[in-house]
């Protein structure tokens, strides 16, 4: 019995949610009175021992070139006997776009039930109950896994690192490798930006903003700020910025440290996809804006005013001339 | 060509979130059921494209659901559709509805099956994973593009901080997001023609259960907002810096 968690990687770097769920992972193995490997696909240049740092015992590989090439079908085949191997009772993604394809695929292979979306490590008190975000972050469910085997999904930005000092052992595994039934053909990564589902600060812009070409006032204080763009659905919905950056009920839920909004009236549709956020600050000039509601701070104001001085200041702070 | 569509009932995006019995149940007083907006919007308007570049395309629905999904069922027929198929069941485990679909989905044998990326109420983003590999089926999630070219599908899918262009053959299973159509209304004629639609009613397969609802939480409360007069910003950046440290 232990714990596998299947990190991450793209173009050779570990992805950042994934030391996160490396942690998880260790964390949920001290729980049951084990230990916790991992095991990542394809070529990788960072170095992996440093997963150590995060409590994983060994760090399983399958060097193998072609697993650049990603199809779920494969890596599932690859994690079910890598599972086997290590003698894993629970296997742990990190809920992003691979986990998300990969889990389900694992879950039928191993006849383990699977929780995604987890938030808390498992609660081991009385079964098996993972806490998992529902109704688009406006409630959480208790889930019990009543299977033998046990597959958690946990959400980005849920779970708080805890580092350990450790080295972690790396060892490669053989596996049979089948042949991908999914070509990539091309990779579009919007580079110099950060990733939205794992930025630690989000700041955002809706309609109050007025058109896109104000749009500075939100990128200006992203890029200071190290932080992703986010837009609101009408926003998304008449071009002004692209889908991709789309959250709230039915585009991305994120969970940063620090959300921005800025024009942004707070529909019910849009707080179900940011309300896990840490700390959220809302820029309005309607004191009756409902997001006001679940905000920490907030500024009520024309966002034209306000954001160039909030530039300003953040400015100084950071150094900046 | 003949294409699944797979759909759920969710409440109304704007439902009050309420739990019942403990908070063991969802408290579905005065609560709008609808379509599962993925399925809605992206999944099934898609398919209903597909149809209309290529009439002679076979579109089916299935939803596994109780008898209370018909309303949405037929809201989804009047959208388009040739005919939809109801699985008898309230069981709501994930890999047991995976199992009913795969079910349907092997004695149709058809060349796509489409999913919404995930229900609005359950955020799971499984069945369609869990249907491909029961099915040994190659799998695309997150899809925001979907073409046909020949026997092979060109599917863009979204990835942390871009955007993935794959090329598949058929047969092969695809959860769609936005992007990949835009939302319709359905018309009179389709809302009249739903109503004789074939819509078949089986029972469910034999399957496995492996997850059950123990307990809903509601989150905490915010403590309330902190507001900060519209001439003084930098005093929010400030706060922002000692006391929430966030930047």
């Amino acid at each position: 019995m232990s714990v596998l968690v299947f990190i991450d990687q793209s173009e050779g770097q570990i992805k950042k949610s994934s030391f996160e769920a490396a942690s998880y992972a260790a964390q949920t193995a001290e729980k049951l009175g084990t230990t916790a490997d991992a095991i990542i696909l394809g070529t990788v240049t960072d170095d992996l021992t440093t997963l150590g740092n995060y409590g994983i015992k060994k760090v399983y590989t399958v060097a193998d070139a072609a697993l650049n090439n990603f199809d779920a079908q494969v890596y599932a085949k690859i994690l079910s006997q890598a599972a086997e191997t290590t003698g894993a009772d629970v296997v742990i993604f990190s809920n992003n776009t691979s986990g998300k394809a990969i889990a389900p695929r694992l879950s039928v292979r191993l006849k383990a039930g699977l929780v995604s979306g987890a938030v808390a490590l498992p609660d081991t008190s009385n079964g098996f109950i993972v806490k998992k975000s529902v109704f688009s972050g406006k409630a959480f469910a208790n889930i019990s896994i009543s299977s033998a085997k046990k597959i958690i999904g946990l959400n980005p930005n849920s779970f708080n690192i805890i580092t350990t000092g450790g080295t972690a052992e790396v060892a490669a595994l053989t596996v049979t490798i089948d042949a991908p039934k999914v070509t990539v053909v091309s990779v579009n990564k919007v580079s110099g930006e950060v990733p939205l589902s794992e930025a630690d600060i989000v700041v955002s812009g809706g309609r109050g903003l007025k058109g896109p070409e104000n749009w500075n006032l939100v990128t200006d204080l992203a890029q200071l700020l190290g932080a992703a763009t986010a837009c609101s659905r009408p926003v998304a919905d008449i071009h002004w910025r692209p889908h991709h950056e789309h959250v709230g009920q039915t585009g991305l839920a994120i969970a940063p440290n620090l959300y921005i909004a800025i024009g942004i009236s707070g529909a019910i549709q849009h707080l179900a996809g940011v309300n896990r956020s840490k700390v959220i600050v809302v820029i309005n000039k309607d004191p009756e804006a409902p997001f006001f509601k679940a905000a920490d701070y907030g500024i009520v104001g024309d966002a034209f005013e306000v954001m160039p001085k909030i530039i300003d200041a953040v400015k100084k702070l950071k150094g900046v001339a | 060509m003949k294409i699944l569509v797979c759909i759920s009932k969710t409440p109304d995006t704007t439902a009050k979130i309420a739990f019942a019995d403990n908070n063991t149940k969802f408290a579905t007083d005065g609560v709008q059921w609808i379509i599962n907006p993925y399925d809605e919007w992206y999944a099934l308007v898609r398919a209903i494209e597909l149809k209309e570049a290529d009439a002679s395309t076979v579109l089916h629905l299935l939803n596994v659901g109780g008898a209370d999904s018909e309303p949405i069922i037929r809201k989804a027929l009047a959208l388009g559709g040739d005919e939809a198929i109801r699985v008898n069941t309230d069981n709501a485990d994930p890999f047991f509805i995976a199992s009913q679909i795969a079910a349907v989905a092997k004695e149709g044998g058809y060349d796509l099956i489409f999913t919404g990326k995930e229900t609005i109420d359950y955020n799971g983003s499984s069945i369609g994973g869990m249907v491909a590999e029961l099915l040994e089926l190659p799998y695309i999630s997150h899809a925001t593009k979907f073409d046909l070219e020949g026997s092979n599908a060109m599917v863009v899918r979204e990835i942390e901080g871009g955007e993935e262009t794959d090329k598949v053959a058929l047969p092969l299973v695809v959860s769609c997001q936005k992007g990949m159509a835009e939302q319709r209304i359905p018309n009179m004629k389709g809302i009249m023609g739903a109503r004789t639609k074939p819509l078949k009613v089986v029972e469910p397969v034999a399957a496995e259960s492996f997850t059950s609802v123990a307990s809903y939480d509601l989150p905490p409360a915010k403590a309330g907002v902190k507001l900060i007069p519209a001439d003084q910003p930098e005093e929010l950046v400030r706060l922002l810096h000692e006391e929430a440290k966030a930047i």
